[in-house]
C-alpha cells in the first residue's frame, strides 16, 4: 500500500483539564472515503481542526500529505477544502462573491476562479441565486453553498464536519449524491457525523469515536459482523411492561439491549426469534426485525444510543 | 452534469508562495468588497459629518470666536483652521475603528468568517493584517472627502493645509491597530461598546485639545490628550499647517507615540488573531 495521506499517533488534544482527543491513531489513504462516527462531544470535530491544520495538537505525531501541520499549516491547508460544522459563509456577500472572494485566498487566479464558480453553482444546484446574499438563502442551500466553497481550490482532501446536520431528508440527499460524485473523481473525504445511515452511505472505512478514544475501525459492513450480528428484533411491550418482558426474554439470545422505548435481541434470523417469541406466549405491541447498523455497533461498544 | 471539467486538482493549482506574500492583500480586497455593500451610507456620512460640524462649530462658533479673539486669532490663525487637524484625525478614528472593530467582532463571533479564511492558506497574522489595511483604505477616503468639503467651505487657508491628511490617516492607523488588537479579545462585546463610545471616545474627542488647546484645560484633565492619538496627531497636524509651534523634542514624542502605538496594535492583534483561530 502507498503511503498514507494523513496518519495520526498517538493524537491528543487538552483544553486545561479535559481531555477532548485521547491519543488516537489512524491512517487515511488517497481516495479513501473515511468517517469518525460517534455522538456529540466525542472529539470529532477537535480532531478535524487538528487534521485541517488550524488547531494545534497538545502532543502525540500528524503527518497531512507528508507534511507536520504545526510547522507546514499554509502548505497544507492549500490542499484541503474544509467543510465546519457550522456554515461560516459571508452573510453580507453573495452567492458568486462567496465563492470568488474564497478562490481568491487560495491565491487562485481571477480567470480561473470565475471559470470554476460556473461549474461550482451547476454542482451545488445554485445557478439561480448566483446574486442572491447569503443571508438569504435556506439551510440546505448555505450548506450546499458551503461545500461549493471548500471546493474551488479542487483540493486533494475535503473535510466535512458532520455535513448534513439540520438537513432535511430531502437535501440530505442531494448531498449525499453530491459528495459521492467527488468520491467518484478520486477526492479523499473526511468525514465526521453521528448520523450512522450517512457514515453507512458514505464511507468506505471509519473509526468510531467515544469520549475522545477509538472505540472500534473498520469498514461498516466490517464493524457491523465484527459488533453485531446479522439482524435485530425490536420489541415494543409499552413502556411499563418493556422491563417486567425483558427480564423474561434475556435468556432467548446471545445479547439483548433494553433502551427506554424498546427491547433490542441481536439474532442471526430475526423471524425465527420473533416465532419462538410468540410460540412462548409473548405478546409485543409491535415487532420489528432489520439488519443490523452501526447504531448496534455503537451501543455494543458504548452501552449508549449515538443521539440521546 | 456537474464538475466536468477535467480535474487539475491543488497540487498543481494552489501556489503557496502567492498567498503568503499577497495574503493580507486578498483579505483587504474581500473587505472592500463588503464596505462597497454600504458604501452610500459610509460616502453619505463622510460627507455630512464635516458638512454639520463645519456648520456649526466651525462657521456658528468659530465666527463668535474669532469675533471675540480678534486679528491674534486662536494659537494665531483663524478658529477653523486651527480646527481643520483635529477634525481629520477624528474622521479617520472614527473610520479606522468602524472598520477594525465591526468585521473582527463579525469574523470571529458574528458570522466567525475568520475561521473559513484561516482553513485556507491565509494566517492569523494575514487575515489581521488584512482587516487593518481595508480599515485604512476608509479612512483616507473619508479623511480626503472631509478635507474636500473643508476646502470648499473655505477653511483651508495654509497652503500646506493638506499635510494634515497624513497626519490624520496616521492617528487612524494608530488608534484602529490598537482597537482591532482589544475586539480580537473580546467574547463579550455588548458592555464593550458602551464603554468604548461613553468613556474611551467621548472624552478623547472633547479632551484632547480639539476644540481649544490642551493647556487652556485644568491640568488634571491635561493626561487625557497625553494618552489620546488624536492630539498627538493634531499637534503634528497644526505644526505642518500653520506653523503651530513644537520643538523638535515634542514633534519626537508625538510620532514616537502614535509609531509605538500603531506598531504594537498590530502586533498584538496578529498574535490575538493567531491565537484565538488556533483554539
Amino acid at each position: 500500500m502507498s503511503n498514507p495521506l494523513i496518519s495520526a499517533r498517538g493524537l491528543t488534544k487538552k483544553f486545561g483539564d479535559f481531555t477532548a482527543v485521547n491519543g488516537i491513531d489512524f491512517d487515511v489513504f488517497k481516495g479513501d472515503s473515511f468517517g469518525f462516527l460517534g455522538p456529540n462531544g466525542a472529539g470529532k470535530s477537535t480532531a478535524m481542526r487538528i487534521i485541517g491544520a488550524t488547531s494545534q495538537r497538545t502532543s502525540g505525531s500528524v503527518s497531512i500529505l507528508g507534511k507536520d501541520p504545526e510547522i507546514n499549516g499554509p502548505q497544507i491547508r492549500a490542499h484541503l477544502g474544509v467543510v465546519p460544522q457550522q456554515d461560516n459563509l459571508d452573510m453580507q456577500l453573495s452567492v458568486v462573491e462567496n465563492l470568488y472572494i474564497y478562490g481568491r485566498y487560495f491565491g487562485l487566479p481571477r480567470k480561473f476562479v470565475k471559470n470554476k464558480i460556473e461549474e461550482l453553482l451547476t454542482f451545488a444546484q445554485l445557478e439561480e441565486k448566483r446574486d442572491t446574499k447569503v443571508e438569504a438563502l435556506s439551510g440546505g442551500m448555505k450548506r450546499r453553498l458551503t461545500i461549493a466553497r471548500a471546493l474551488v481550490s479542487e483540493p486533494e482532501i475535503l473535510i466535512l464536519d458532520e455535513p448534513t446536520t439540520g438537513l432535511d431528508p430531502q437535501a440530505r440527499h442531494i448531498l449525499w449524491d453530491r459528495l459521492f460524485r467527488l468520491k467518484e473523481q478520486g477526492v479523499t473525504l473526511l468525514i465526521t457525523t453521528h448520523f450512522m445511515d450517512e457514515a453507512e452511505q458514505l464511507c468506505d472505512r471509519l473509526i468510531v469515536m467515544d469520549k475522545g478514544s477509538i472505540m472500534a475501525e473498520g469498514s461498516p459492513a466490517s464493524l457491523i459482523k465484527d459488533y453485531s450480528t446479522k439482524e435485530v428484533l425490536e420489541l415494543r411491550f409499552g413502556s411499563d411492561r418493556n422491563q417486567s418482558m425483558a427480564d423474561s426474554l434475556r435468556s432467548m439470545c446471545d445479547r439483548t439491549e433494553e433502551l427506554p422505548d424498546r427491547f433490542l435481541m441481536y439474532t442471526d434470523d430475526g423471524e425465527a426469534l420473533l416465532e419462538k417469541i410468540y410460540a412462548a406466549d409473548f405478546h409485543p405491541k409491535t415487532s420489528l426485525v432489520r439488519r443490523s447498523s452501526l447504531e448496534d455497533v455503537f451501543l455494543r461498544l458504548t452501552g449508549r444510543t449515538l443521539i440521546e | 452534469m456537474s464538475l466536468t471539467n477535467i480535474r487539475q486538482g491543488s497540487l498543481a493549482l494552489v501556489n503557496v508562495a502567492r498567498v503568503q506574500s499577497r495574503g493580507a492583500l486578498y483579505v483587504a480586497q474581500s473587505r472592500i468588497r463588503q464596505m462597497m455593500k454600504w458604501i452610500w451610507i459610509i460616502l453619505g456620512i463622510a460627507v455630512a459629518n464635516p458638512v454639520l460640524y463645519l456648520v456649526s462649530v466651525g462657521v456658528g462658533l468659530g465666527g463668535l470666536i474669532d469675533k471675540s479673539v480678534g486679528p491674534a486669532g486662536v494659537d494665531g490663525v483663524k478658529y477653523l483652521t486651527f480646527l481643520a487637524p483635529a477634525l481629520l484625525a477624528q474622521a479617520a478614528i472614527q473610520g479606522t475603528i468602524d472598520e477594525t472593530v465591526f468585521p473582527t467582532l463579525e469574523g470571529f463571533k458574528w458570522f466567525k468568517t475568520f475561521f473559513s479564511m484561516n482553513a485556507t492558506p491565509l494566517s492569523g497574522k494575514q487575515i489581521s493584517y488584512g482587516v487593518f489595511l481595508a480599515a485604512i483604505f476608509r479612512a483616507t477616503y473619508t479623511v480626503l472627502l472631509y478635507f474636500g468639503v473643508m476646502w470648499a467651505f473655505g477653511a483651508l487657508e495654509s497652503v500646506h493645509a493638506w499635510l494634515a491628511i497624513p497626519t490624520a490617516i496616521f492617528a487612524g492607523a494608530s488608534f484602529g491597530a490598537l482597537m482591532q488588537a482589544l475586539a480580537a479579545k473580546l467574547e463579550d462585546e455588548n458592555i464593550f461598546f458602551t464603554v468604548l463610545g461613553r468613556f474611551v471616545m467621548m472624552p478623547l474627542f472633547m479632551f484632547s485639545g480639539t476644540f481649544f488647546p490642551l493647556t487652556s484645560m485644568p491640568s488634571f484633565l491635561q493626561w487625557i490628550g497625553w494618552i489620546s492619538p488624536l492630539w498627538h496627531s493634531t499637534e503634528l497636524g497644526r505644526h505642518l499647517t500653520y506653523g503651530h509651534p513644537l520643538s523638535t523634542t515634542m514633534i519626537w514624542v508625538h510620532f514616537i507615540f502614535l509609531s509605538v502605538m500603531l506598531v504594537g496594535g498590530l502586533y498584538f492583534s496578529a498574535r490575538i488573531f493567531t491565537k484565538r483561530l488556533a483554539k
